[in-house]
């Protein structure tokens, strides 16, 4: 179950950036996960629950962006969506694709409480 | 507050992975990652290759398995240098892993390294090694449908073997609906037929893997 150590770096990721801030609490955390990934987003979320209790972000929301497959035919030109399972252009049927959107692992941002962090001056 | 990261999951993995791939090329090796599930043939595939390329290459093996020595001391039998990494658990090797065991290896005196990853299609997927390129082995008795089951693995390929195809008549492997499938999504990769046990079809592999430590070597 790779997602426990996928879950971790987030962890690890917000609690740098949390503590770096000052902050008292993390309320969200905001990730992307691409659908051509081998991440299973359940998965992640079981792990966020049983990794941050005690943790800076204990209580954080693990808001999970999922993008599907999106990609571009390097025959014709053609940008078309597809599924994890197949690739081929659907304009053209070549197998010569590469992959724009769907390919994601990222941390997007987090939400944090800070004292005196929200008071814009 | 908030507070933007826009940062890769796994950066910490990519940075170390980055940092193998500078030094594979500062001593000029080529580093092969093998992925495959448990009982598909790496090892025997792995020593296969070693065979077939020992007269020209210097090559060397860091074995991945969550426990036990077996496969580093099958290799060094053959009198290869070998280094067992066991993840104690952990599904996939990361790139910190492969930075530790690459201290215990002579690069300098070295060309061709293969990786055995964890028996895996799934999870090693995401981890970056810092490797020239990834092989995916399938052999014949798991059957045809497998990149239906784990497309990751095979998109992320550079090459695929399809092993035991001496073993093809005991199994209903539809070889057409396989390549279709592995095409649909990847459409550059190779796809070796071979047989580690008998031979047939390594000499094929093995010229593709040379023609690529070669073409590394001249950068």
């Amino acid at each position: 179950m790779h997602e426990m150590g996928v879950t971790t770096e987030v962890l690890r990721a917000v609690i740098d950036a949390g503590t770096a801030a000052g902050a008292t609490r993390v309320n969200s955390v905001s990730i992307t996960i691409g659908e051509l990934t081998e991440i299973v987003p359940d998965a992640l979320q079981f792990a966020w629950e049983a990794l941050t209790p005690g943790t800076l972000a204990a209580g954080a929301v693990l808001n999970i962006r999922e993008t599907g497959g999106r990609s571009v035919c390097l025959q014709c030109g053609a940008e078309f969506d597809h599924g994890r399972f197949d690739r081929r252009c659907t304009a053209c049927e070549s197998f010569a694709t590469q992959v724009m959107v769907g390919d994601e692992l990222m941390i997007d941002h987090i939400d944090v409480d800070v004292p005196d962090g929200d008071v814009e001056a | 507050m908030e507070i933007d990261l826009s940062r890769p999951i796994l950066a910490r993995n990519e940075a170390l992975a980055e940092a193998n791939r500078s030094r594979f090329a500062t001593s000029k090796v080529f580093a092969l990652d093998v992925l495959a599930s448990p009982g598909a043939g790496k090892t025997t595939t792995i020593l296969a290759t070693i065979t077939a390329l020992r007269d020209r290459y210097r090559i060397a093996v860091i074995e991945g398995d969550i426990a036990s020595k077996v496969d580093a001391e099958k290799v060094k039998a053959h009198g290869i240098p070998a280094v067992q990494i066991n993840t104690g658990g952990a599904c996939h090797l990361e790139s910190d892993m492969i930075s530790r065991a690459l201290d215990a290896l002579p690069l300098d005196d070295l060309d061709l390294l293969i990786i055995e990853n964890v028996g895996n299609l799934v999870c090693p997927t995401e981890f970056d090694l810092g490797q020239g390129a990834r092989v995916v082995i399938l052999s014949v008795p798991e059957g045809h449908d497998k990149p239906l089951k784990y497309p990751g693995i095979f998109a992320a390929a550079d090459a695929v073997l399809l092993n035991k195809v001496d073993a093809a008549g005991f199994f209903d492997f539809d070889e057409a609906e396989f390549v279709d499938s592995v095409r649909r999504l990847n459409g550059d990769a190779p796809i070796f037929r071979m047989s580690a046990k008998t031979g047939e079809g390594v000499d094929a592999w093995a010229e593709w893997l040379a023609t690529r430590i070669e073409g590394s070597a001249a950068l």
